[in-house]
């Protein structure tokens, strides 16, 4: 099933633009990210394919000099029941990547979540607000130069 | 109950804050602020076979305007410490705290930057319990302590209430019965 994902992919898109790799059946397509939007709605309506179900968007922080963060999309399709993992990639001056709301309505929180944790902002999403964090909280957590314990003075108490 | 205050010191009020004290052991009804794990025990303890209704404690009331005691059980995040301390804000004096299992009394396992290390950070707390979760027999020993404190008439009192920078109200520290 995989290899006739990754022809569907090339055969619509061409073959320059996906990294494909294959580990233990799982297939995952490096996509770029101009062109994720698109790539998801040919993967979610062609009819052979059918990945309907956005199982998972969660982000990456690689903490390297290029391509530091990426988000990752699993998708499952329920009616044929395979999987595939998509990942943008995106450079740290440039956070910026186009949202995935329009697709499943399930992106919506989980873009919010990665742009708490990471600080990748979604364009095109609804409403792109912080999830967990206090909303006048100004770091990104999750990545790698966030010290474990925060960052002194940057959450606030109650007066005592 | 404010009668204490009206008569000043002497031997009546002394006497006074005794028989007021030992009304107010009997009958600490607890506000349950149920925040993580520990709140599962928490209502174990209510329930029927620890029973706490032995030390008048069964009556968990749901609105801090009609209960003594808070009983933070779970981990409190810096999000959540707003909340805590908003409700802890509402209750009548005079008010206690038991600060309930690892994570409340000092972060516990969460080492980390979400989670405040140790509520008495903003909140003034008369009893510690540790365990986690602490069995309900600790947090039963937990509220006989409580009473034991609330009888000789200590209490870490509480703090002002604010809404902004402006503050509503002096916090009021219970007398002090010595012997």
């Amino acid at each position: 099933m995989n290899a006739a994902i990754v022809e569907a992919l090339k055969a619509r898109f061409g073959a320059q633009d996906f990294e494909t790799s294959e580990f233990r059946g799982e297939l995952t397509v490096v996509v770029p990210k101009e062109k994720i939007v698109e790539v998801c709605t040919f993967l979610k309506e062609d009819a052979a394919l059918k990945f309907d179900l956005l199982a998972d968007l969660s982000g990456l922080d690689m903490y390297t000099p290029v391509r530091r963060f990426a988000v990752v999309y699993n998708l499952y399709s329920l009616t044929n029941k395979h999987r595939i993992r998509l990942k943008v990639f995106t450079e740290e001056e440039d956070l910026k990547i186009p949202s995935v709301t329009g697709l499943w309505g399930t992106a919506n929180w989980h873009e919010r979540e990665t742009y708490d944790m990471f600080g990748i902002v979604f364009e095109g999403h609804p409403d792109l607000r912080r999830v967990y964090l206090p909303e006048e909280f100004e770091h990104h957590p999750l990545r790698k130069d966030f010290p474990l314990m925060g960052i002194p003075g940057s959450l606030h108490l109650p007066k005592k | 109950m404010g009668l204490e205050h009206a008569l000043g010191d002497s031997f009546i009020t002394t006497k006074l804050d005794l028989a007021i004290n030992w009304c107010r052991k009997n009958s600490l009804w607890p506000m349950p602020m149920g925040i993580s794990c520990c709140a599962i025990e928490m209502m174990s303890f209510a329930g029927p076979r620890f029973d706490a209704a032995r030390f008048g404690s069964e009556v968990f009331r749901f609105s801090p305007r009609q209960s003594d005691v808070m009983i933070v059980a779970g981990t409190t995040t810096y999000k959540m410490a707003k909340v805590v301390r908003k409700i802890y804000d509402q209750m009548p004096d005079p008010k206690w705290v038991i600060a309930m299992g690892a994570c409340t009394s000092s972060g516990g396992m969460y080492r980390t930057y979400s989670v405040v290390q140790g509520i008495d950070q903003f909140l003034p707390v008369d009893v510690y319990v540790a365990g986690c979760p602490p069995r309900p027999d600790n947090l039963l020993n937990a509220l006989i302590t409580l009473q034991q404190k609330v009888q000789r008439g200590e209490s870490k009192g509480s703090f002002p209430a604010y809404v902004g920078d402006k503050k509503l109200n002096e916090p009021q520290v219970l007398p002090i019965i010595s012997g």
